[in-house]
């Protein structure tokens, strides 16, 4: 039994950071430049990366389909706007690694012409759920928070699972980052919608949308609008502004009370949770038609002349979005994709927005400075006070330090949401959540390998087998063949003589019945019988006196 | 455009272990300064010659191991180790004990175990009980607080008697160093006087030992302040003067004629200096929140038994490191459930 | 006195019943070494620990025939945990046994491939697919980079090449930091 609290709860640890979104929420979301080239890679999601659909010299339309989803956990891919394709293949993408990724290239023409998605569904209050979450799988919908979830999964909890409670996270706690908040003030009538259709498709009773409490005009716009449409079950609640209150997580511990148990889902508790973002998304698919193709993005800092969000389309190169800011002052040092707590570094802005894109961090050496050397571990446990999910980070940190990678499992890693809160309060400087990050990956490695080695061993097991057996059926022959050799005596040479001479006259019969068939002389008149008894004569006389 | 790349969390940090280790540093004053006004210019050559031996050991044995001096010195945390183990000697002590101890304190207790961060036991306590070990004599010899037999020595003359050994003209070394309250009271219990006649030694001052009280209360002070700064947490010293008043309690309640009332026993000796300098040292405390408090009573509790029935007169430091050996069993099993996770 | 050595004696009496019926008792069934030993071993199946395989070799490790540095594919990460199974300290991988090389799977040029069948022959989890005469390829995701496969072909069409990094596989590295007094 899920209930929303009257009165929301403090997250556990938690860090108050300044919040510096103010300079971005000076204007209201304006549309962006649309660019002349852009670069739509095929995974921008949780899952099985999208198999392209066109290849180069394919001309498209806005929205339409480019890149399929092959698998349940997957999203499709749609062209951002009207024009050519002019490749297929590996370009860098915003990642970490720095690594590249397939993605597929468009030249825009300028027409932005639309494409008749079939996304639209009348009546979508009225709808089948199971139709709505198709429609939302096709549009490629993906969380919008930054995880890029597919939604469709995400509005399917089961057919055993009830779903009581719909939290949408409008809880924007990281520093910097403010489209979600910028995205509820100006299109709050398809947040609403996206939410309301959200709500029908799951059967939930009760929804609340959780905002932080320094977003007044957003929770005063979304009043608004509730009340219009007259949809009363809906409640905001504003909850206090800490980082990371909007983690699913500990907005779902905040607004209910409840903790979603460790590696498991909130749907396990009756709760499913969604972001702003993939509301207004929503709406833009099934009731505009049109796919995720676009998207609010926060570009600020003190390293971007003009800081502000913009409706972005997928693809967009940064270069292009910082141009179209005001370009970038004397002070840039560092670009971020994410806020400055969990967002990427990234090298070069030659890079896409792509759908998990929230804000473009264009920071100046004073908004972040060179990192201090790290010194050690002084166990003072400052961490400890900070950590949202209550783990010792400082155990996490020696154990994966040492490379002992059960110990730090022991301690529960994969509970950690890297938030950075740690790292943030360390007096030693130790770039924690790059070993809990570095643990993670490794263990996951070692189980790939353990897998491959598995397999390796059970082929290499079962061809040691192959030739053991074909080693035995091959002495069980030889061991025959011996023994059939050995029986011979004195009278079987005659008996076999005898054999060979009663198999040659089965073979003379034979051959002389389908000489008899080859030459075709059955019917004949007695005249050409005569001529053929003549010719056979001669021949066998020929071939006696020639020899055999 | 081409950028340097990082990691995250990118955000300025305002923490600092330099920052932390001279918050600590100021926390002490009020208390040394106490400590000095009462016992005079011992305390002073005390500090001065243990912080410079800590500071020129850790310099050395860092050389040695090949590492980098200048960031490890600039921590203060060596410093930190000279004054405490300073302020727990006794000011008229020979040159050589601080000297010893602050450097067997450093070079062995700190850098043989791996530096800053890796030694398990806490350095000033283990330079103070090599000391109290090896020189049982220079170590309980306590010059009479200001104010009990006339003033305390006057600078130069303590200096001679620190650096030579040669006492002033005229006196005796008996003349100038007595026991202190709790070596007294020790003694005093041995031979069977009871508390109501000890306490008429003018050695006793109005709630704890003369000039001891008001040290311990300097260093209170000093200790929330330093709390409030954020420097430390409040479970090590509510658990170190919890546990020792009740268990001090107890045992008053049963027959205060034998035991110490928990007043006394919280205001004498190096109790506050210990609740809030010495045991909340991180490196060799528990540190889950839980274990803190159990950690801080195990010294408060341990503290008071060495006191009342052990060898020594003050059981702080041999209690600190009891439970230094304790800490990593608390910690483990005083983890805190972790969110999501069923409690066990 | 002979009290005394009576009283010993029968205390050492008591204890020992005790651990033995202990021992027996409470016998923990545990895998054999050589199981364990082969479930730490990458499986490459390479031979350049200069036994027939992986089994091999781990049973050779069991019987304390071999040392737990011979492994090239499995590197440091495998020295270290077999280290850590078997009790003993940790060695540096010995050269004469091969470097560790970076993942590298077999490619067959398929015009040059004649079809001789010998380096199917030769593969130990039986990863080249092809017949007589009929043309062999090596399946990617099967292969273990032992290298077995290269020296028996006549015609030397077979490469090692190396497996590049995948962005879904790929690694947070170590951070690698200058730290100012931090332990090496």
């Amino acid at each position: 039994m899920v209930s929303i609290l009257e009165q929301p709860l403090a997250i556990p640890g938690g860090l108050r950071l300044a919040s510096n979104k103010s300079q971005s929420l000076r204007t209201p979301v304006r549309q962006a430049r649309l660019p002349e080239r852009l670069i739509v890679p095929l995974s921008q999601h949780i899952g099985v990366p999208a198999e392209a659909l066109v290849k180069p010299g394919d001309k498209v339309l806005k929205g339409q389909l480019i890149g399929r989803s092959t698998d349940y956990i997957s999203a499709p891919v749609h062209a951002p706007t009207s024009g050519t394709i002019t490749d297929v293949g590996d370009y860098p993408v915003p990642h970490p690694s720095g690594l590249n990724a397939s993605c597929v290239v468009i030249i825009a023409d300028g027409e932005d012409r639309a494409a008749d998605t079939g996304l639209k569904i009348d009546q979508v209050l009225e709808a089948d759920p199971a139709d709505i979450r198709q429609q939302v799988r096709a549009a490629g919908i993906v969380g919008l928070g930054g995880a890029g979830f597919p939604s469709a999964v995400k509005l399917n909890p089961g057919p055993d699972r009830q779903v009581e409670l719909l939290v949408i996270n409008g809880a924007e706690c990281e520093p910097f980052i403010s489209c979600d908040e910028a995205l509820m003030c100006c299109c709050t009538q398809e947040v609403v919608n996206g939410i309301r259709i959200m709500q029908h498709s799951l059967g939930a009773q009760q929804v609340v949308i959780g905002v932080e409490d320094n977003m007044p005009r957003a929770i005063d716009c979304l009043g608004k609008s509730l009340e219009a449409c007259g949809a009363n079950n809906i409640r905001i609640v504003p909850v206090p502004s800490l980082y990371p209150a909007g983690g699913e997580k500990q907005l779902i511990y905040a607004l209910t009370g409840k903790e979603v148990p460790s590696q498991g889902l909130p749907a396990d508790l009756g709760i499913v949770c969604h972001n702003v973002g993939t509301a207004a998304a929503i709406s833009r698919a099934l009731i505009d038609g049109e796919p995720l193709i676009s998207r609010v993005v926060t570009v600020t800092g003190a390293g971007v002349a003009e800081p502000c969000n913009l409706e972005v389309r997928i693809g967009t190169p940064i270069a292009d979005l910082i141009e179209d800011c005001g370009g970038y002052t004397q002070d840039i040092a560092h670009l971020l994709m994410g806020g400055p707590m969990m967002g990427i570094s990234l090298a070069s802005d030659n890079l896409p927005v792509i759908k998990t894109t929230n804000c473009l961090l264009a920071a100046s050496q004073a908004d972040i400075p060179p990192p201090k050397a790290a010194s050690a571990c002084i166990r003072c446990g400052e961490c400890v006070e900070v950590c949202p999910a209550q783990l010792l980070p400082q155990q996490l940190y020696w154990h994966a330090h040492a490379r002992d990678f059960d110990k730090v499992q022991d301690y529960n890693l994969f509970d950690c949401i890297e938030c950075g809160c740690c790292a943030q309060v360390c007096p030693s400087h130790i770039p924690l959540v790059q070993y809990y990050r570095f643990a993670k990956t490794e263990i996951w490695d070692q189980e790939r390998e353990r897998q491959s080695s598995d397999i390796a061993r059970q082929r290499h097991e079962f061809r040691l087998d192959r030739l053991e057996r074909e080693k035995k059926a091959l002495e069980e022959r030889r061991a025959k063949a011996k023994k059939a050799l050995n029986k011979p005596k004195a009278g079987d040479v005659d008996d076999k003589k005898a054999e060979i001479a009663a198999a040659l006259e089965r073979v003379k019969a034979k051959k002389a019945q389908q000489d008899a068939n080859a030459k075709n002389i059955d019917g004949l008149s007695a005249e050409q019988q005569a001529k053929i008894s003549e010719i056979d004569k001669r021949r066998a006389a020929q071939n006696t006196t020639t020899g055999e | 455009m081409e950028f340097k790349t990082g990691t995250s969390p990118y955000l300025p940090v305002s923490n600092d272990l330099s920052r932390l280790m001279l918050k600590v540093i100021l926390g002490l004053v009020p208390g040394a300064l106490c400590l000095f006004l009462f016992f005079g210019w011992g305390v002073i050559t005390n500090l001065l010659i243990a912080t410079a031996t800590a500071v020129a050991s850790e310099a050395a044995m860092l050389r040695l191991r090949g590492k980098p001096v200048a960031p490890a010195l600039g921590d203060y945390s060596a410093v930190l180790t000279g004054l405490l183990l300073g302020l727990a000697l006794p000011p008229l002590a020979p040159w050589w004990i601080p000297f010893i101890g602050s450097a067997f304190a450093i070079v062995i207790a700190k850098q043989l175990y791996g530096g800053l961060g890796y030694n398990p036991f806490n350095p000033a306590m283990v330079g103070f009980v090599v000391l109290i070990i090896s020189f049982p004599l220079q170590m309980t010899l306590w010059s009479p607080p200001s104010g009990v037999e006339g003033e305390t020595l006057a600078f130069t003359d303590t200096l001679q008697l620190i650096f030579t050994g040669v006492v002033p003209a005229g006196s005796l070394l008996d003349s100038f160093t007595m026991a202190t309250p709790l070596d007294t009271a020790k003694t005093q219990l041995g031979l069977n006087y009871t508390w109501s006649e000890i306490v008429n030694n003018p050695v006793y001052g109005n709630f704890a030992g003369h000039g001891w009280e008001w040290i311990n209360l300097a260093y209170l002070v000093g200790g929330i302040w330093l709390w409030r700064r954020g420097a430390i947490h409040w479970q090590i010293p509510a658990g170190m003067l919890g546990g020792m008043f009740v268990i001090s309690l107890l045992f008053y309640i049963a027959d205060s004629d034998s035991f110490g009332s928990p007043i006394f026993h919280l205001f004498s000796g190096a109790t506050m200096l210990g609740a809030f300098f010495i045991a909340t040292d991180p490196v060799s405390a528990a540190t889950t929140p839980r274990g803190r408090i159990y950690y801080g009573a195990g010294i408060g509790i341990i503290a008071y038994i060495i006191r009342t029935w052990g060898g020594y007169p003050d059981g702080v430091a041999f209690a600190v490191l009891l439970m230094n050996m304790a800490a990593p069993t608390l910690d483990y099993y005083t983890q805190p459930r972790v969110f999501g996770h069923e409690k066990e | 006195m002979l009290t005394a050595m009576l009283a010993i004696g029968i205390l050492a009496a008591c204890f020992g019943l005790l651990l033995g019926f202990s021992a027996i008792r409470f016998k923990v069934e545990g895998d054999p070494i050589a199981d364990q030993v082969d479930a730490i071993l990458p499986q490459t199946q390479c031979g350049q620990c200069t036994y027939a395989g992986c089994r091999p070799y781990a049973e050779a490790i069991a019987a304390g025939e071999a040392e737990i540095n011979q492994c090239p594919p499995g590197g440091e990460a495998t020295i270290q945990a077999l280290a850590d199974l078997l009790g003993v300290e940790p060695k540096p991988l010995n050269a004469e046994h091969g470097e560790h090389k970076e993942k590298r799977v077999a490619v067959i040029d398929e015009q040059i491939c004649i079809g001789c069948t010998l380096c199917i022959q030769a593969c130990p989890v039986d990863a080249i697919l092809g017949a007589a005469k009929q043309m062999h390829t090596v399946i990617e995701s099967e292969c273990t980079g032992c290298d077995l496969c290269v020296p028996p072909c006549p015609v030397d069409c077979i490469d090692m090449v190396e497996v590049a990094q995948a962005i879904d596989s790929w690694k947070w590295p170590y951070p690698e930091l200058a730290e100012s007094s931090e332990r090496a």
